[in-house]
């Protein structure tokens, strides 16, 4: 055979392996998109879901899957913030360091469910915590902070040292200088990976399946006093969220309608997905071109 | 390369009733394991400006640098002699050197205006040491504008974004963000070396405006810049200072065959 | 007068310095809290993985190569039985097949959108793939046990739940990351390269194969091992469509289980402290130890292939 022939079989082959894929990748979000969508109305929005019959909607889910969201970035981005700025500013390039980066890619590499099984140890049972809202937080906190504390380096090491040799030189300290200077002009990069990082957060299963629980007890919408179990921003509650509440109908539900339950909360999951990815896009260059054209 | 006797060294001493700004003392840098500045000893004179001139690599900007401690910040670097300033080694533990560099300030070779307003470049650092005041920092803003001749481009747009100046009007900033912490000297690290010849010669001739208020130290690679602006000049070589003259004499009469050589362009 | 209070000022400590002082302790303090955390993942899953062989006197060797798994009931040598070779083989084979099939694919994608279709590869599908990397993997698990394990059912037979099922939603789980990792490997190709080998006359399919797929190695496998770590230690996704039963595949269409699997069903329904709870533990050991081996390996190519 000779090389042309070859040639046009190769391109042939790979042409026939995209199609594939974009048949595939079509096909995936096309069946959840057309299967889950018309299950998603108002009703299947807000109200709670039922255990035995069918006609359960995903409310209280979507608002746990939220405010589990809020608190895991509240806890995780002062802490992988300051992580970031060590690394970027006064680390240098010592062995430690290298030990520190390395513990940092292994904790960004292990499996999720090894971060909420040593969630469950510690913060369930150690910390008597039990199941509940703020263990699963702690929990998301830890399979969040590597790869946050990367994005926010990258962002910050893409500021030029100029900057923070402007500042040095009129008196001012590394830190105020990082603070003030560095962190705003890297704040498009910054706030992308945290709306990145959300995503990953929003649908994390396997690490809260036994940190935050796997129950959605009622919640009294009228109450918001923390410190009432009852009370939607009670951090003590158990609290089942969106993508666990996929996976346990699927595994054990016994809801006549668990498949189009579950197609449609897979649709909302994957909307707030990439809406978030779409948000991450967008939101950097708009800071980008607020901060620079003003 | 011609080989110059490193051993042949002409520094001048300053006259008696000259008064001293800062000085160095066998002041050496090293990187890691590499010595990049040989014990260089340099008197600068109060209100006057000093250029420091000589080939690439001959250590002037690390030298410079060292001055007020920026090289403090470059991982693994290591600066040992005395500075002195108001009679105080300024290359020890004992000073403080955040409070040092508002008094020795810094211009850079690369313009680097902060990512704020062109108010905001100037006021900003004043602001975080506690100048509260609209109107102080208004009166600051507009004259150290006006020394750095970019008052009469940007009196108008002073909440726009300082990025948006050209290249020449940001180094010019650069200058007014500096002076405006009203330093005792500044520091220049090849200034004018991104600016196209009409922004050198404004730049040229807010230092001459400037030299009644302050001491400058300028590395420059056009030597009829250093030969136009400087009272003195200092010519580096292999990271050592191998002649240190007035500048008059420096470009006319140099005492050292390296100088001479690189003064009249014969140099390598 | 003036000059004293400069002298004065520069020998005390500025404002500045406390606050670049406290901003390092800060900033220390974070970091360490992670490296904390890590250092504690390891101490606990260990310390408890372990205690099933330190405590509960179970031989390691029989742990990791014999094949029941019971550890509630006592089996017939008056011992509970816990033998995670099934589980250690499901995880391995579901992770490599997945891998195997899924490499092939990555090329063709990555080669599509490098060499071929330059323009609206990089403009469709890129996006494309990255979304997809983002999509939670508990609906591949619902796309799996809605779709693949019914459409396995009706051409195989059997129940559909097993390895193949789990193949195949780790397939595409992982494609997305070993494509976009794959195209990065062969944007880092050089360009002149190429040039070089079309200078010689080479078709393109020639220049690919032999010069920008050849150079692109290192990277590529790089991506492999990544995704490879991520079907390894992918958990519910899995656990949805493998079937769940903790004994040898016999086959790759019958009910199997995978190391997380067989932990997120389990943990929750066994006792802390007793044997089958620790047993579970060491099954989470294995994942982490993997994890790690993962890790050592992405490293190992990364400076093989920075010493080319």
């Amino acid at each position: 055979m000779n090389a042309k022939r070859v040639d046009k079989i190769a391109t042939g082959v790979i042409n026939v392996i995209a199609g594939i894929i974009v048949l595939i990748l079509a096909g995936l979000l096309g069946y959840i998109l057309v299967r889950g969508v018309p299950h998603i109305s108002w009703h299947f929005l807000t109200s709670p879901a039922k255990a035995f019959q069918a006609g359960g909607g995903i409310g209280i889910q979507l608002f746990n899957s939220f405010y589990l969201l809020v608190l895991a970035m509240l806890i995780s981005v002062p802490i992988s913030l300051g992580a970031g700025i060590y690394l970027s500013e006064y680390a240098g390039k010592g062995r430690i360091v290298e030990i520190v980066r390395t513990a940092i890619e292994i904790l960004s590499s292990l499996p999720s469910v090894v971060v909420g099984l040593f969630g469950f140890l510690l913060f369930v049972i150690q910390f008597k915590f039990g199941f509940s809202i703020i263990s699963g937080a702690l929990a998301l906190t830890m399979f969040n902070l590597p790869l946050l504390t990367r994005s926010i380096e990258d962002s910050l090491e893409q500021v030029a040292f100029s900057q923070r040799e402007a500042g040095l030189s009129l008196g001012l300290s590394r830190w105020e200088t990082v603070i003030h200077v560095v962190i705003p002009e890297a704040l498009p990069g910054i706030i992308s990976g945290m709306i990145l990082g959300a995503g990953r957060v929003f649908g994390e299963a396997a690490a809260l399946i036994y940190t935050a629980g796997q129950s959605a007890p009622a919640l009294n919408f009228a109450d918001w006093n923390p410190f009432d179990i009852q009370s939607p921003l009670s951090p003590m509650r158990p609290a089942e969220t969106l993508a666990v509440h996929i996976w346990k109908i699927n595994a054990e539900g016994i809801q006549p309608d668990a498949s189009a339950v579950s197609a449609g909360a897979s649709a909302v999951l994957i909307i707030v997905v990439l809406l978030f990815n779409f948000l991450a896009r967008r939101v950097g260059t708009f800071i980008y071109r607020k901060m620079t054209a003003a | 390369m011609a080989n110059y006797s490193l051993d042949d060294r002409f520094i001048r001493e300053l006259p008696g009733d000259a008064e001293v700004a800062v000085s160095t003392d066998d002041l050496r840098v090293f990187y890691g394991e590499h010595e990049a500045i040989h014990g260089v000893s340099l008197p600068f004179e109060r209100y006057k400006i000093t250029a420091l001139i000589g080939p690439s690599g001959s250590g002037k900007s690390t030298y410079l640098r060292s001055i007020n401690r920026m090289n403090d910040n470059i991982y693994g670097s290591r600066v040992t002699g005395n500075i002195m300033y108001r009679g105080l080694d300024i290359n020890s533990n004992a000073v403080d050197v955040y409070e040092m560099r508002k008094h020795i300030g810094m211009v850079f070779q690369r313009p680097n205006p902060f990512a704020k307003s062109i108010y905001d470049n100037i006021t900003f650092a004043l602001k975080r040491f506690g100048t509260k005041s609209k109107a102080e920092l208004d009166e600051i803003v507009e004259t150290t504008l006006k020394q750095a001749a970019l008052w009469d481009q940007v009196k108008d747009q002073l909440h726009k974004s300082a990025l948006a100046l050209s290249g020449g009007q940001q180094q010019r900033l650069c200058i007014a963000r500096a002076i405006a912490m009203k330093p005792d000297i500044l520091l220049m690290d090849e200034p004018a070396s991104a600016l196209d010849p009409i922004s050198t010669a404004t730049l040229e001739d807010t230092m001459m405006a400037l030299k009644d208020q302050l001491t400058i130290i300028i590395v420059t690679h056009n030597m009829q810049q250093a030969a136009r602006v400087s009272d003195y000049t200092a010519f580096f070589y292999n990271g050592q200072c191998l002649e240190f003259d007035e500048t008059r004499k420096i470009f006319t009469r140099p005492k050292i065959q390296a100088t001479d050589d690189y003064v009249s362009g014969n140099f390598g | 007068m003036e000059e004293d209070k400069i002298r004065a000022a520069m020998l005390r400590k500025s404002r500045a310095a406390r606050i670049e002082q406290r901003g390092r302790a800060i900033s220390f303090a974070c970091i360490a809290l992670i490296v904390l955390v890590v250092v504690a993942i390891f101490y606990f899953v260990a310390s408890k993985g372990l205690a099933t062989f330190y405590q509960n006197k179970v031989n390691l060797w029989d742990f990791l190569s014999k094949t029941s798994w019971s550890p509630s009931t006592t089996g017939p040598h008056g011992k509970p039985e816990v033998g995670a070779l099934p589980m250690i083989i499901g995880s391995f084979g579901v992770t490599f097949l997945a891998a195997i099939v899924a490499t092939p694919f990555a090329i063709g994608a990555a080669l599509f959108m490098t060499e071929i279709a330059t323009k609206w590869g990089a403009k469709i599908l890129q996006p494309v793939i990255d979304l997809l990397v983002g999509i939670p993997s508990v609906v591949y698990g619902f796309i799996g046990l809605s779709v693949v394990v019914p459409a396995i059912r009706n051409v195989f037979g059997g129940t559909g739940f097993g390895i193949l099922a789990g193949t195949f939603v780790l397939f595409i789980m992982i494609l997305p990351t070993v494509t976009s990792m794959t195209v990065d490997a062969i944007h880092a190709v050089p360009s002149y390269y190429r040039s070089a080998s079309a200078a010689l006359g080479a078709t393109r399919w020639q220049t690919t194969s032999r010069v920008v797929l050849r150079a692109a190695v290192p990277g590529i496998l790089t991506g492999i091992v990544f995704g490879m770590a991520r079907a390894f230690g992918e958990a519910l996704a899995v656990q949805m469509v493998i079937g769940n039963a903790a004994m040898l595949p016999k086959d790759l269409i019958s009910p199997a289980s995978t190391l997380t699997s067989v932990l997120t069903s389990g943990i929750g329904n066994t006792v802390m402290g007793s044997l089958e709870n620790n047993a579970l533990w060491s099954l989470a050991l294995i994942l982490l130890l993997m994890s790690l081996a993962f890790n050592l390996v992405i490293r190992w190519i990364g400076k093989r292939g920075a010493l080319k």
